[in-house]
């Protein structure tokens, strides 16, 4: 039943990525992967936010969490869509455009997970009573 | 609405997969965070070596865009970093972070080139 419940979340994360990509995606060879940074960071943020404590308060059973974190954010985010499109880039020489797209995502990455786990955190102690 | 369904049900198969993969992985050889490895080191491989083979639109949405990219995962990657950095751990930290973009990569590289071999 929790891998069950994974799945579910699984199909969630993968078509709401594929519907940010068919907005964002241009035609355009070699043009800056705008989709895959948008739903990873997106992605980072929210996985912060659910990993900040704050989530236990909103549900008790840990399979609906691991649905949403393992299952829908998890499959949200990508890391074989990133890695292949910097070997794109780089095929396409696209140098400038590749070493932005592993910084960008190294360090905003790194930086959301921090945001949304800071952002959980307060918003939780600003329901709690002092 | 066809293609949503394709990519929902590759979705479903690789988050499974992954939670599959990851539970019986992690906190194994000493590096704690090999079932995240794992997985979006093999799935980087296979997704170089499909782009490359050009398949159908239909196994594109269900393998490619669904499964390995549900498959794979970049924000678990991240938040297990960061708990790495809360714990201190600086040295499975620069380990985790550095194997998993270079080899990660390099990967994906392989996948290209093996297709590449595959078809001529």
């Amino acid at each position: 039943m929790p891998m069950f419940l994974i799945g579910i979340g699984g199909a969630i994360g993968a078509v709401l990525r594929y519907s940010i990509s068919l907005f964002l995606i241009t035609n355009e060879t070699a043009a800056f992967p705008f989709a895959t940074v948008a739903v990873n960071l997106v992605g980072c943020f929210l996985l912060g936010l659910l990993s900040s404590g704050f989530e236990q308060k909103i549900t008790a059973n840990p399979n609906y969490l691991s649905a949403l974190k393992t299952g829908l954010i998890g499959s949200f985010t990508t890391f074989s869509t990133f890695s292949v499109e910097v070997i794109q880039l780089l095929q396409h020489h696209s140098y400038l455009f590749a070493i932005l797209y592993i910084f960008i995502s190294a360090i905003f990455g790194f930086l959301f997970v921090a945001l949304g786990m800071k952002a959980g955190r307060s918003l939780w102690e600003r329901k709690e009573p002092v | 609405m066809m293609n949503f369904l394709l990519v929902a049900v590759g979705g479903f198969f690789g988050a499974i997969l992954r939670a599959v993969i990851s539970k019986r992985l992690n906190h194994t050889y000493r590096f704690v965070h090999f079932g995240t490895f794992a997985v979006n080191m093999l799935g980087s491989f296979t997704l170089g070596f499909l782009v490359n083979m050009h398949l159908h639109t239909t196994a594109n949405l269900i393998l490619c865009i669904g499964f390995l990219g549900a498959f794979t995962t970049f924000s678990t990657f991240k938040l297990e970093s960061l708990t790495l950095v809360h714990a201190k751990q600086w040295k499975q930290f620069l380990l985790y972070s550095i194997l998993t973009y270079s080899v990660g990569l390099s990967f994906a590289f392989a996948g290209f080139w093996v297709a590449k071999i595959y078809l001529t």
